[in-house]
């Protein structure tokens, strides 16, 4: 993939590359005579680099973003500003058509096993359908051929072809929507909250195959979830997303050893951990309030209605995603100081 | 909020205030269904005393839900019946009673808060005109009274400008907010026996903490028996005193918070909780728990785990149903192997 001959050790390109992506929805009011009286702002100046065969999760709560930046990455929706690259390849500003080809290379696995698949459709035709709309990849006669490695891919009977979603479980079902991700095999593959609507026996069954379809297939993956421990897990590198922008950006041991940020302290600490010896032991942050609108985002730093560190300068002046002096890793917080929640204390 | 000192006798006739607060014994649910008989709960037993924290944990499916509506005899009846067993409040069987004691119980003993509060809640009335029905219907309350008593409550969940709110609709409330009216809707009739099913499975991570946090505050002050149904080990870990695990309609393990996580003696509980990501699983495939719950219309024969468990015998497991066997003092599992289990040995 590196363009430049003769530099075998050059740092390797990026598979997926964002950079500066905002994506504002207006919220419009009237019926005949619209007129648009402020954005939703979802995503707001987001950078983001993935290398092939990584892993980067997307963390944050509910109104954080994720989703929407999931629909940008893929190019389900065109981001207001800011590029965003595939394979080099900018697919920001394409036409629906144009960015068909560009498609192939990332696909999306979706959160709800029950409502991403086609009822009325039989499990063949949901994963063979990427073949009818990118007809030149696989031959018309080699398709069913293809369609049945793909479900023995991810560990469904390839007898199962022409059963229909209802009749499988919501484990299957994901492998299913899974499959489907990689008809046209992708490099990259947008996994948006895919293992939280299944029960916890299931749930490590579908991280157990998004792992090794990686090392098989070298996949990169963005993984996005609310769940901390199955992003800890499974991921390389770590963005704590709050309401639209990246707060925090590490390695996974960064993030959840040694974070810096005090929005990614109070979720941390927020998580339960399945151990009861650890119960009053662990440091306790509670957050106050609610997420803020992002229709009307908080002025300088968004989190500094619920931190318990913020001052005058945060509501003046808006962070910038950081090393600063003492860190290792980006933080986008003026008072960013290492704070360990996730361990027993004295 | 002083009227703490109260007859149980008055709203319960038969009352013996030194059985246990909440025993249920051998409780049976079925489904009928096009003629078919689906058993929903196979015999669910445990007990709450006043003042701790039961937690019913369990896959989707497993009965947990069903036995809270079972104690709280808001049933949907067709199709699901009680069949046998006993729900003893204070040594009164609740099963036995009519349909207006049952009612009186309801709010004033047995309280219950829903998943999910937005279907829960009603969406053309206000929350304090919801709140104020419990008084006015239970207690006969005047309007301005029970509006003032609403107020009170909002107040103690932690509702800001609780005056303000108290005329508000469901939909004008953020999640964490409507899920504390529904909290202060179970809290208004001072109840002795709370019902939370999977009370923060809807909300993010950090008002999660804050609604979990309130409950044990207001089980503190009140005293009451707080039973739990959750699918989180980590929100169990943090708060429960004791854990009933349940696997298709049975409860196949009860034992204290401490026994349950450090010697489980039921293999579904051991491999359940091997299959939670960890610090130490980083880089590791999970341990998961293989195939599906079963279907409660075709159960396993034998014990219905023995196809998904490790230790199963192959000739014992699946043609005998395993005995409760009791590996210490209040520590129970339904399992052949559980002496082995527990002591690690198998």
């Amino acid at each position: 993939m590196n363009a430049e001959l003769g530099q075998a050790d050059a740092a390797p390109e990026p598979v997926l590359e964002a950079t500066g992506v905002v994506k504002h929805f207006p919220v419009q009011r009237g019926i005949v005579v619209k007129r648009t009286v402020g954005h939703v702002q979802a995503v707001d100046g987001v950078d983001l680099k993935l290398y092939a065969g990584k892993t980067l999760g997307v963390v944050g709560e509910s109104g954080c973003g994720k989703s929407t930046l999931a629909k940008l990455l893929v190019g389900l929706e065109p981001p207001t500003s800011g590029s965003i690259k595939v394979l080099g390849k900018e697919i920001g500003n394409l036409s629906s058509r144009r960015i068909r080809p560009v498609r192939r290379d990332i696909q999306l696995v979706f959160q709800d096993p029950y409502t991403s698949l086609n009822p009325r459709m039989t499990v063949g035709d949901i994963v063979g359908e990427p073949f009818e709309i990118h007809t030149d990849v696989i031959p018309r006669d080699k398709r069913a051929k293809e369609v049945k490695e793909l479900l023995d891919m991810v560990g469904l009977s390839p007898d199962h072809v022409n059963r229909y979603p209802h009749q499988f479980s919501g484990g299957q079902r994901q492998r299913i929507g899974i499959a489907r991700a990689l008809a046209l095999r992708p490099q990259v593959l947008v996994c948006d909250e895919p293992v939280s609507a299944l029960d916890v026996s299931i749930q490590g069954q579908v991280i157990n195959l998004l792992e090794r379809l990686q090392e098989e297939l070298g996949l990169a993956y963005v993984f996005i979830a609310h769940d901390l421990s199955v992003v800890r897990h499974i991921a390389d590198e770590v963005a704590v997303m709050y309401l639209g922008k990246v707060v925090e950006h590490g390695t996974s041991a960064e993030i959840y050893d040694h974070p810096r940020h005090p929005y990614t302290q109070a979720l941390l600490s927020a998580v339960p951990v399945p151990d009861p010896d650890l119960r009053g032991h662990r440091e306790e942050i509670v957050l106050q309030g609610d997420v803020p609108s992002p229709i009307n985002p908080p002025s300088g730093c968004r989190f500094r209605t619920r931190c318990w560190k913020a001052t005058e300068k945060c509501a003046e002046e808006v962070p910038g995603l950081d090393v600063g002096d003492k860190g290792t890793h980006p933080t986008a917080c003026f008072y960013a100081e290492e704070r360990d929640v996730t361990h027993a204390v004295k | 909020m002083a009227e703490n000192v109260r007859v149980v006798g008055d709203t319960l006739p038969g009352a013996d205030l030194n059985a246990p607060l909440l025993e249920v014994d051998d409780l049976r649910v079925e489904f009928r269904v096009r003629g078919k008989r689906i058993p929903a709960v196979r015999g669910a037993s445990f007990t709450l005393e006043r003042g701790r924290t039961l937690a019913v944990v369990g896959e989707s499916g497993s009965g947990k839900s069903v036995t809270s509506q079972a104690i709280m005899g808001i049933l949907d009846t067709p199709p699901g019946y009680v069949t046998g067993g006993e729900v003893r409040l204070h040594g009164v069987d609740l099963l036995k009673q009519g349909e207006e004691t049952r009612r009186t119980v309801r709010g004033n003993h047995i309280a219950i808060v829903f998943q999910d509060a937005l279907s829960a809640l009603n969406p053309l009335w206000s929350v304090g005109f919801q709140i104020g029905e419990l008084y006015r219907v239970h207690r006969g309350t005047s309007r301005a009274d029970a509006r003032k008593r609403a107020i009170e409550l909002l107040d103690l969940v932690g509702i800001p400008d609780a005056k303000n709110r108290v005329g508000h609709y469901p939909h004008q409330f953020s999640g964490g907010m409507r899920q504390r009216v529904m909290i202060a809707m179970a809290l208004a009739l001072d109840p002795e026996v709370l019902i939370a099913d999977e009370p923060t499975t809807a909300l993010d991570v950090t008002v999660q903490a804050q609604i979990m946090r309130l409950l044990k505050q207001i089980q503190d002050d009140r005293h009451m028996g707080l039973i739990l149904i959750t699918h989180d080990l980590g929100v169990v870990a943090d708060v429960a005193d004791e854990v009933a695990v349940m696997y298709a309609g049975e409860v196949v393990e009860r034992a204290s918070i401490h026994d349950a996580f450090k010697r489980p003696a039921h293999p579904y509980t051991k491999a359940l909780l091997r299959a939670i990501p960890r610090v130490d699983t980083v880089g590791r495939e999970l341990e998961v728990i293989p195939g599906l719950p079963p279907n409660p219309a075709s159960l396993p024969s034998g014990c219905p785990f023995h196809p998904r468990c490790w230790a199963a015998d192959p000739e014992k497991c699946s043609t005998e149903a395993p005995p409760y066997e009791e590996v210490a003092e209040d520590h129970r599992a339904l399992c052949h192997f559980a002496k082995e289990v527990y002591r690690d040995e198998r």
